[in-house]
C-alpha cells in the first residue's frame, strides 16, 4: 500500500510527540468533546438494541462465507457484477479495468474507508481519471492533499481557519471563515461534479443478503447523487459488512448513528437495490460490488475474528484519551484509534503498524463504548503477545483464494469472555529477535524471581539499596533507562522499610498501628 | 469478624507503605481481622500488558495457591484486584482454572469490599475536607469501583467537588507511562488540571499507580490538589 504518510519512517511516539506540540491540531482536536459520550447513551437507553446487534454481528461471522454465498446470488439476480478481490491490489485492478473498458474520465466519491484501504483516489489519479471525495470533510482533506483522520469526521484535526484555507485556495478566491459559506462554495463546486462523472464509487455500511441491498449512511446526501447520477456504480464492500437481513437494519441502522455522531438517524439513508431498471428515471446502468477480504477471512476462527464485528462507528475513536491527544495522522494508517491499532496490524498479516498496540494505556473506555462489544482492550493486550510470536493468528496470511472459507476456531473460547491464552508461547520470530528475547527472557526471569517468597524479598532488597544512589527525599529526577518517565515526571523511589518489614515489626510487638 | 487475607500490591509493599498500613488500620476499623500472607508478591499485571502472559502465569498460580485459604482477599488497587477478575481465569491454564475463578470472586478493592460487602460505609473517620475523585480505569472498568469511594468520602464528612472526566484515564497505563511518555504525560497534565478546576484540596482515588504517575507529574508542574490515596485520605481521621 502506498500511505501518504505524515512522518515517512516515523515512530507512533515521535509522531505522536509532533501532533502534541501543535497548538493548532490541538485546538481541532477539542471539537471531539462533544462526541465523548455518544456511545455510551446506547448502553445506557438502549442496552437490548446494543445486545441485538451485537448478537446480529455475529451470527453473519459465524457462518460468513454462507452469507456472502447467498449475497452474491442475489445481487446477480438483480443484474449486479460481483467481484472478489483477496488483496487491496486486485479491488484496485478491478476498479480500473471497469473505468478503462467503459471510457470513464470522472469518478465521484462518497465517504468510505475501504477505498481509503486499497487507495482507491491515488490509483484512479494515476490512471489519468478525475476523482473527487464528495463528503465535505473528505473533500478538504483529499484537496489538502491528506489522509482521513477520524473515519466519521475526516478533518476533525483542521481547525475553521485551516478550512477556510484549504477551500480558498481550491477556490482560487478568499472565502469568509464562516461555516455556512464554505459549505455553500463546496455544494455549489460538487454540484458541478456530480452532474460531470461517468463513475459514482461507494463504499457500503451495510448490504443486506436476503435483498441484495446496498445501504450507504450520508449526513449530506453525497451518497445519493454518486448512486443515481453517474452512469456506472461501483460499490467497494469489506467482506464483513454482509447483513443477514434487511430488516436487521431496523436495530443496526440507530445503532450506529448514534454511536457515531448521536443522531437517533442520519440526514440521508441512500439504499440502492440493483442497476436501474426499465422506465427508472435515475440509478446506474451498471452496478458493480466488489466483496474485499484483505486479509479478513484469515481472522475468522481467531480471538480477532472479533474485529470483523466492527460497524466502523468511531465511538472508540471519541472516547480514546490517546485518540484524543494525538489525532488520527499521528497512527500513520487508514485505520486509526483503538480499532486501527488492533485492525492495522492484522489486515497486513503483522507487516504493518506493529508498534501500533503499545500506544495505549489499556483504560477500557474503547471497550465500554464498543455498541457491537468487542473486547478492544483484550484484544490489544493479546496483540502485543502475538504479533511477536510466529505462527500466531495475528500474523496468518489468508491463502491466495477469492472467496472466504470459515475456518475451525484456533482458540479455546471461554463463556462470555472471549478468549483464552494459549498455554506455551510459541518462539520468537526471527525479526528484531535479539532484542525481544532479551525483553522475554527478562519477564521470564522476573516472574520465576518474584513468584518465590526468598527472590521477591532480596530482589526488593536490592532495590532499595539502589534507590539510595538515584534521589534524594523518595523522588528520582532522573533514572538510567526510564528516561520515558522522568522526561515528564519524577519517580518515586523504594521507602525505607517495605510493608512487610513494618508488619513484621508489628507482629513481634504484639501491637496494632 | 471477618478475617480479611491483605493482598498489599507490590507498589504498596515497596513504595507505599503508608497505604498498605491504612488499609489495615481501616479494614481494622470496620470491624475485621486482618492476615497478611508473607508469601505474596505481584499479581503479573506488569507481565501481561507487556504481552508476556508465561512470566504471569507463575506469578497468577502463586497468587491462587497464597491465598486461597482465604474467605475474603482485600488490597488498595482496583488494577491489581481486577487483574485477578479480569485475566487469571483465562491466564492460568485448564487445570487451575477452577480455583483462579474460586479465589478471583472472593479478591476485592478495598473501597469495594468495606461498602458492598461489610456494608461498612460510615467506618468511623471523619475528615472534612473538600476532595475530588479520580476513577481509576481498571477498579472502574472491571469491577465496577465508582460509588464506593464516594460513599465512604462522604460518610466521612468530606465535600465531594466533581471534576469533569473523572472516568476518562490519567494517563499511567504501567508500561505505557514510560514507552509512551509524550502521551502520558500530557494525559495526567489533563487530569490534573481538570482536578484544579474543582478547587478541591484532595485528589483521591483507589490505585496507587495513578497517583504516582499524578504526584510525579505534579512536582514538576505544581497544578493540582494533593493527590492521596483514599485510605491514606480516610484513615488521617480515624479516632
Amino acid at each position: 500500500m502506498t500511505h501518504r504518510v505524515v512522518l515517512p519512517g516515523s515512530t507512533m511516539a515521535e509522531r505522536s510527540a509532533a501532533s502534541i506540540a501543535d497548538p493548532e491540531m490541538q485546538r481541532a482536536l477539542r471539537n471531539l468533546d462533544q462526541r465523548l459520550h455518544t456511545a455510551r447513551a446506547v448502553g445506557e437507553h438502549h442496552a437490548d438494541w446494543k445486545d441485538r446487534v451485537a448478537a446480529i454481528r455475529r451470527e453473519t461471522l459465524a457462518d460468513l462465507d454462507g452469507w456472502l454465498e447467498r449475497l452474491q446470488q442475489k445481487l446477480e439476480s438483480l443484474g449486479v457484477t460481483v467481484h472478489r478481490a483477496a488483496t487491496p491490489a486486485d479491488a484496485r485492478a478491478v476498479v480500473l479495468e471497469i473505468a478503462q473498458r467503459e471510457g470513464v474520465r470522472s469518478v465521484v466519491k462518497s465517504k468510505s474507508m475501504a477505498t481509503e484501504e486499497i487507495d482507491l483516489g491515488d490509483a484512479l489519479t494515476a490512471a489519468g481519471i478525475t476523482v473527487v471525495e464528495t463528503d465535505l470533510g473528505e473533500y478538504i482533506v483529499q484537496i489538502a492533499d491528506e489522509r482521513p483522520s477520524h473515519m466519521i469526521t475526516p478533518a476533525i484535526h483542521k481547525t475553521l481557519e485551516q478550512i477556510t484555507e484549504v477551500l480558498s485556495r481550491e477556490a482560487g478566491e478568499h472565502l469568509p471563515v464562516e461555516r455556512e459559506a464554505l459549505a455553500a462554495w463546496a455544494r455549489d463546486h460538487l454540484r458541478r461534479c456530480f452532474l460531470e462523472a461517468d463513475m459514482g464509487v461507494t463504499g457500503a455500511n451495510f448490504v443486506a443478503a436476503d435483498t441484495g441491498t446496498i445501504v450507504v449512511v450520508t449526513n449530506e446526501g453525497n451518497g445519493r447523487f454518486c448512486t443515481s447520477l453517474p452512469r456506472i456504480q461501483v460499490t467497494v464492500m469489506p467482506v464483513e459488512k454482509v447483513i443477514p437481513r434487511f430488516d436487521d437494519l431496523g436495530v443496526l441502522l440507530p445503532v450506529l448513528t448514534m454511536s457515531a455522531t448521536g443522531q437517533a438517524m442520519s440526514n440521508y439513508l441512500s439504499m440502492v437495490t440493483g442497476p436501474r431498471r426499465e422506465g427508472e428515471q435515475d440509478g446506474p446502468e451498471q452496478l458493480h460490488v466488489i466483496f474485499l477480504d484483505h486479509n479478513r477471512t484469515a481472522l475468522l476462527g481467531t480471538p480477532y475474528e472479533e474485529m470483523l464485528a466492527c460497524i466502523r462507528c468511531g465511538a472508540c475513536l471519541n472516547v480514546c484519551p490517546v485518540y484524543r491527544r494525538v489525532g488520527g495522522h499521528a497512527y500513520d494508517a487508514v485505520y486509526s484509534g483503538p480499532m486501527g491499532k488492533i485492525l492495522t496490524p492484522l489486515l497486513s498479516a503483522g507487516e504493518e503498524g506493529t508498534d501500533l498496540p503499545y500506544a495505549s494505556s489499556l483504560c477500557g473506555a474503547c471497550t465500554e463504548a464498543c455498541p457491537v462489544e468487542i473486547p478492544l482492550a483484550d484484544l490489544l493486550v493479546r496483540l502485543r503477545s502475538d504479533l511477536r510470536t510466529p505462527g500466531s493468528p495475528a500474523t496468518a496470511t489468508a491463502p491466495d483464494r477469492t472467496s472466504a472459507t470459515t475456518r475451525a476456531p484456533t482458540h479455546t473460547r471461554l463463556p462470555g469472555e472471549g478468549f483464552a491464552w494459549p498455554e506455551a508461547n510459541a518462539p520468537l520470530g526471527a525479526r528484531g529477535a535479539g532484542k525481544r528475547t532479551v525483553r522475554r527472557t527478562g519477564f521470564r526471569t522476573w516472574g520465576r524471581v518474584w513468584a518465590s517468597p526468598t527472590g521477591y524479598r532480596a530482589s526488593s532488597g536490592a532495590g532499595r539499596l539502589l534507590a539510595r544512589v538515584l534521589g534524594r527525599n523518595g523522588w528520582a529526577k532522573r533514572v538510567p533507562g526510564l528516561g520515558g518517565w522522568t522526561t515528564s515526571r519524577d519517580l518515586p523511589l523504594p521507602a525505607a522499610k517495605s510493608f512487610r518489614a513494618r508488619w513484621a515489626e508489628r507482629d513481634a510487638k504484639e501491637s496494632g498501628w | 469478624m471477618p478475617t480479611v487475607a491483605l493482598f498489599v500490591t507490590c507498589l504498596a509493599d515497596q513504595v507505599y507503605p503508608d497505604t498498605g498500613v491504612s488499609t489495615v488500620r481501616l479494614l481494622e476499623a470496620a470491624g475485621c481481622e486482618v492476615v497478611f500472607p508473607e508469601a505474596q508478591s505481584c499479581c503479573g499485571q506488569p507481565a501481561i500488558n507487556s504481552g508476556e502472559p508465561e512470566a504471569a502465569r507463575r506469578l497468577a498460580q502463586r497468587f491462587v495457591e497464597v491465598f486461597e485459604p482465604f474467605d475474603a482477599i482485600v488490597s488498595p488497587s482496583g488494577s491489581c484486584s481486577g487483574t485477578v477478575h479480569h485475566w487469571y481465569s483465562r491466564l492460568v491454564g485448564e487445570s487451575w482454572r477452577a480455583r483462579a475463578e474460586a479465589v478471583a470472586a472472593r479478591t476485592f478493592e478495598l473501597s469495594q469490599y468495606l461498602v458492598d460487602v461489610l456494608g461498612a460505609v460510615d467506618v468511623g473517620a471523619r475528615v472534612h475536607e473538600t476532595v475530588t475523585v479520580h476513577d481509576a480505569c481498571h477498579g472502574l472498568r472491571n469491577l465496577g469501583v465508582s460509588g464506593q469511594p464516594r460513599a465512604l468520602l462522604r460518610a466521612a464528612g468530606a465535600t465531594i467537588l466533581e471534576m469533569s472526566e473523572s472516568e476518562t484515564c490519567c494517563g499511567f497505563g504501567g508500561t505505557f507511562a514510560v514507552k509512551h511518555g509524550e502521551i502520558s504525560g500530557p494525559l495526567a497534565d489533563d487530569k490534573l488540571r481538570h482536578a484544579a478546576g474543582t478547587r478541591a484540596g484532595y485528589l483521591v482515588s483507589t490505585d496507587g499507580a495513578c497517583l504516582m504517575h499524578l504526584a510525579g507529574r505534579q512536582r514538576r508542574t505544581g497544578v493540582g490538589p494533593i493527590p492521596m490515596h483514599l485510605a491514606d485520605f480516610l484513615v488521617r481521621g480515624l479516632p
